[in-house]
């Protein structure tokens, strides 16, 4: 259970935190890293599995290339040198959840190492060193049967899926990183964050962090303010969302700083992070560190990039995440604050493609922000899920600005879309939404309105204009939303002027 | 006795091709064979008749429909109980994996099925292939057809031992540190190990991934060349295999021509340790191929005398990667699991029980060879003398066509003898050794029976990477020669037609 | 001595093997031999010979990135000790919490 925590403030008042990041990203490739089996997550139990990822006698692993580049692809995102050979190694160790007993992995010669990574948090840049980058084999999955359901300790016997076996990971770790100050926790959790969208943006990985296909553990000790020799240090796993990285980090720094503060010593150990609860136990201790006995993988060859190759990749890199966020804020010409919005909502892609189909960029942000995020909350889909495409938003858009829609019918088209009645024009067709455009039917709703309501047409002659809007709305509610409603105004004030 | 059991698979292959005889003959007289005589030899751990017979009939019958088979169609074949064939267990010759059935066949077993070999069974080894005596299988201990006393090398003692008695004219191991040869040299038989990545590793329980190495046994020099062309070449399933395609082995082996050929006898392979009998059949071999117009230097590779030490470090530290997957987790033993103990503890139990003395012996070697602390000195170092090794072997065939040497320093030696002395025991791999840490190719030759206990020697010829011909040119040369001084056949005839052999019963009448 | 029996002890329990003390007894005084003989390796391995874990000098062999058949769930379980709901059951796990 929880465990004594000092005040944060108090904390970083005494103690400097150093943190060290180690992310696992698995890679998107449709096969697995070592054999054909597909790449998927979930499936039926043990679908996904061949002698190879089952690790059965005699099998032998051939490496998927696709992994290599995506590998090479990131270490060259992240700013890293390439090695010019490197090799696989073995990590040997006994778990149920790996079929071999070993993973295999890379030791002392990853294949992208020292790069590094800018996040900004509140407007101040911070630069992340990276160590390394390295290919590795992801494990099956164990459930925990008896006991506390679904938890290890305690359990009668677990049960294992290896359709997950094999999946190509790569491992970025983070050099340790230092002057963050109280805002350590954020810069970690920014720095996961830009690694998520880095890697989307190279099309790598999903990086799904609930579904476990980009992980994170956290290491974190405190060093005494003005001391130079790093503390002990904890690393933290089972941090499963951006949001619980940055509140694990400041629920281990206070429990340290408390632990420090009471004269007691820190353990080096893992542990867990509950989420519910916000805290953190104690997981396997390192002081008994495993012997993982690495030693080169005798049945794979090295890996030697040639330089050729390494430059043809670096020109696939796509426009990184924040060079490409900064730029389309100036084009677009938003706040800092609305382009966040539109990141987190995952609209950037959308708003660009609308734009690009013809939108202003702010009636672009308008429609995906506000009448499709909320369709899209109610469906439980993601935006780019919903069953419209950038090029019909501009449709509609462009709709509205020839005075063919006004707001709300430009609504009922959208949803028209949605039902798949089409593109935009359809659906205006289709359900005869266009606003009426004829003149003499418009002026004489506009003289009925007047003539049924002659105090207000007083008000508005007396140049209290404000009262125009009720006239408005009668003539509106006459034409069944069909109408312009700046031009419903315009002939009001025409007449009453 | 059945006269087919005594024709090389050449011989056979050109009868079934002539439809002389059918496949199913063929197959039945060797089942019949093992059956008499396997009580004695103990080189099968399993048979398959019903399946060796049925693709018999159906080889028969596609010849008779006039189908194209393969050069070798109809050959039985016995297969070393290490690779995966589906339908047979896999055993390695360990407890741990009694029964298991593999799901899927060997790129070797694959590549014999589709050249129309028949799969007579799995034969006897060392457990996981560890031993140069065959008596460390965790079944049987198989004998000698020489002397039955003694045993028939290892750890391919099995496949050596059923082509000695006539079970099968051809069979596959694998070679380590010498597996296939040492047993090929007590035998009386020939053996190959292919330059490394020559022979497909996929569906071979690995022992040691960097020096494992599949390849022929068979009782003639053409034969296992022909045997090694059905099995070898490239396999993307395997990322060590090379991908060009073999020399003309079969040919080599035809034209059996050493005339200029430079031959190196490696100075480090003699002295102290070795049988007079070994040498003396070992130089008059040598004479032989001097006769036939090679010229013989003596050449010196210093690094040799580390390679046993090189390799029972090297070795062991991929043992104990290699077998850590037999965990009792997902195939094979286990032992202990009672609801109550953790799967840590029947790891350890079903391990502590599946395993023999040998295996356990390397496995905790090999870890510690790996373990913190302990690389550099060990592993480490083990891994420079084989870049010396490797060195050696580069420098001397500069020099050399091919390196030759005795296979073993003795003959067969008795069973129960170097049991419980692992040191002697390594012994016996001391020549053989160098070519698996450097990944040449090697082959051994019967060169007569020491006039000391009238056992079988072997010789051993060396040739580089990628140069597999260059054996069954030396080795096709040397078995014509020798076998017209003895007045005709190959040196196991002279155990099938002695008293010794009776046991056999494939002793040609009125010979 | 390079290899105490208590030493071997901690060897295979990293290796996971258990063994009886009889068999502590027998294969410690063989371990040490053996070690001994090999440790010869490091008289010739100086610091500027570079070290071969391959026998051949290969690099870069990929395979495409095509998925091919997983076997069938059937025989993926076929030769496990136990299953349930198509999974390998297997004893409690202590340790970490996963
Ligand atoms: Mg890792
Ligand atoms: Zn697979």
């Amino acid at each position: 259970m929880s465990e004594p925590v000092l005040d944060y403030d108090q904390a970083l008042l005494a103690y400097e935190p150093v943190m060290g990041l180690e992310v696992h990203v698995e890679l998107n490739t449709a096969s697995k890293m070592f054999c054909g089996c597909v790449n998927a997550f979930g499936g039926d139990p043990n679908t996904h599995t061949c002698p190879v990822c089952l690790g059965l006698p005699g099998s032998l692993p051939v490496v998927n290339g696709k992994a290599i580049e995506s590998a090479i692809r990131i270490g060259l995102a992240l700013n890293c040198q390439i090695a010019t050979w490197c090799r696989f190694a073995r990590k040997n160790y006994f778990y149920p959840d790996m079929t071999k007993d070993f993973q295999i992995s890379q030791y002392d010669e990853p294949i992208a190492f020292d790069g590094y990574a800018e996040v900004e948090v509140d407007g101040e840049l911070f630069r992340i060193e990276i160590e390394r980058a390295h290919m590795e084999e992801d494990a099956g999955k164990s459930l925990h049967v008896g006991g506390v359901t679904g938890r290890i300790g305690g359990a009668d016997y677990s049960l294992l899926d290896y359709n997950r076996a094999g999946t190509p990971l790569i491992e970025i770790v983070t050099k340790p990183i230092l002057g963050a100050g109280a805002k350590a926790p954020q810069v970690a959790k920014a720095y996961v964050a830009f690694l998520r969208d880095l890697v989307l943006s190279l099309g790598v990985s999903d990086a799904r962090m609930e579904q476990g296909s980009l992980r994170c553990d956290a290491n974190v000790s405190l060093m005494p303010i003005g001391a130079t020799v790093f503390g002990l240090r904890t690393e933290t796993k089972n941090v499963n969302s951006l949001r619980s990285i940055e509140r694990a980090l400041e629920y281990e720094i206070r429990r340290q700083a408390a632990l420090l503060a009471g004269g007691g010593t820190v353990f080096q150990e893992t542990r867990h992070w509950h989420e519910d609860g916000a805290y953190t136990t104690p997981g396997r201790s390192k002081s008994d560190a495993e012997d993982y006995r690495y030693f080169p993988e005798p049945d794979l060859v090295p890996v030697a990039p040639s330089r050729e190759w390494v430059e043809e990749l670096r020109a696939t890199l796509p426009e990184l995440p924040t060079v490409r966020r900064d730029r389309l804020r100036r084009e677009w010409g938003f706040t800092v604050l609305e382009l966040q919005d539109v990141v987190n909502a995952g609209a950037l892609d959308l708003i660009e493609a609308t734009v690009a189909a013809g939108a202003g960029a702010q009636p672009a942000r308008k429609w995906w922000l506000t009448e499709l995020a909320r369709r899209a909350n109610e469906a439980g889909v993601e935006l780019a899920e919903l069953a419209i495409t950038p090029r019909q938003v501009a449709g509609v858009q462009a709709l509205v600005e020839a005075g063919t829609l006004n707001d709300k019918l430009a609504r009922q088209v959208i949803d028209g879309v949605l039902a798949g009645e089409g593109d935009p024009a359809d659906v205006v067709a289709g359900r005869g939404l266009a606003v009426v455009s004829d003149a003499g039917a418009l002026a004489a709703a506009v003289d009925r309105a007047i003539d049924a309501n002659p105090e207000v047409a007083a008000k508005v002659r007396d140049g209290k204009l404000a009262a125009a809007g009720a006239l408005i709305g009668v003539v509106m509610k006459e034409m069944r939303g069909q109408a312009d409603a700046a031009r419903v105004r315009a002939l009001v004030l025409e007449k009453l002027g | 006795m059945n006269e087919l059991l005594r024709l090389t698979a050449a011989d056979l292959a050109d009868r079934l091709a002539s439809a002389e005889v059918s496949a199913r003959e063929v197959t039945q007289a060797h089942l019949d064979q093992i059956e008499a005589t396997d009580d004695v030899v103990q080189a099968f751990l399993c048979t398959d008749p019903e399946r060796a017979l049925a693709s018999a009939s159906a080889i028969d019958d596609r010849r008779a429909a006039g189908e194209t088979l393969g050069r070798l169609a109809g050959v039985p074949v016995a297969v070393k109980d290490i690779f995966t064939y589906s339908g047979l267990p896999t055993t390695c010759g360990s407890r741990i994996l009694e029964g298991w059935l593999p799901p899927y066949n060997a790129t070797i077993t694959q590549r014999l099925l589709d050249a129309d070999l028949v799969i007579l069974g799995k034969t006897n080894l060392d457990e996981f292939a560890m031993g140069s005596s065959t008596e460390n299988s965790g079944y049987q201990v198989t004998h000698n057809p020489w002397d039955v006393d003694r045993i028939p090398g290892g750890s391919g003692g099995g496949s050596a031992a059923a082509l000695a008695a006539f079970q099968a004219p051809l069979a596959i191991g694998t070679d380590t540190g010498g597996s296939i040869r040492q047993p090929a040299s007590v035998t009386g038989t020939v053996g190959v190990k292919p330059t490394y990545g020559g022979t497909s590793r996929y569906g071979v329980v690995a022992m040691a991934s960097s020096l494992d190495t599949p390849g022929p046994c068979a009782r003639t020099v053409l034969d296992a060349a022909l045997l090694h062309e059905v099995i070898g070449g490239w396999d993307p399933r395997d990322s060590t295999s090379i991908n060009a395609p073999l020399p003309d082995l079969v040919g080599a082996a035809r034209r059996a021509d050493v005339s200029g050929l430079r031959v190196g006898v490696v100075r480090e392979f003699s002295g102290e340790g070795y049988a007079p009998g070994v040498l003396q059949r070992f130089h008059e071999a040598l004479s032989v191929l001097e006769s036939l117009g090679a010229e013989i230097v003596e050449v010196s590779c210093p690094h040799f005398t580390y390679a046993l030490s090189a390799y029972y470090l090297i070795m062991p530290s991929e043992v104990s990667s290699n077998l850590a997957r037999f965990d009792a987790m997902r195939y094979g033993l286990r032992v202990g699991d009672d609801g109550v103990r953790s799967v840590e503890e029947v790891m350890n139990l079903t391990r502590g029980a599946g395993f023999g003395d040998e295996v356990k012996r390397r496995i905790i070697i090999g870890t510690y060879a790996l373990s913190s602390g302990y690389y550099d000195a060990y592993y480490g170092s083990a891994q420079k003398v084989r870049t010396l090794i490797t060195r050696d072997f580069e420098a001397a065939f500069a020099e050399v066509d091919v390196l030759v040497s005795p296979t073993t320093p003795t003959t067969a030696f008795r069973i129960g003898e170097r049991a419980d002395d692992p040191l002697a025991m390594y012994m016996a791999d001391l020549c053989t050794i160098p070519s698996n840490l450097a990944g040449n190719c090697a082959i051994s030759i019967p060169c007569g029976v020491s006039p000391q206990d009238n056992l079988p020697v072997g010789f051993q010829v060396m040739a580089p990477p990628l140069a597999d011909d260059r054996l069954y040119l030396v080795g096709a040369a040397l078995e014509r020669e020798l076998s017209a001084r003895w007045g005709g056949g190959i040196l196991l005839d002279q155990l099938a037609d002695s008293a010794a052999g009776a046991h056999l019963n494939v002793a040609r009448k009125g010979r | 001595m390079a290899l105490t029996a208590a030493d071997v002890g901690r060897l295979a329990d990293l290796a996971r093997i258990n063994l009886t003390p009889d068999e502590l007894a027998h294969l410690a005084p063989q371990l040490d031999v053996i070690l001994e003989a090999v440790a010869q390796v490091s008289d010739v391995a100086s610091q500027d010979v570079p070290p071969t874990s391959h026998a051949l000098e290969l690099t870069n062999v990929f395979r495409d990135d095509v998925v091919q058949l997983s076997l069938p769930v059937a025989a993926v379980l076929a030769a496990a000790p136990a299953t349930q709901d198509d999974r390998f059951r297997v004893p409690r796990i202590l340790g970490e919490e996963a």
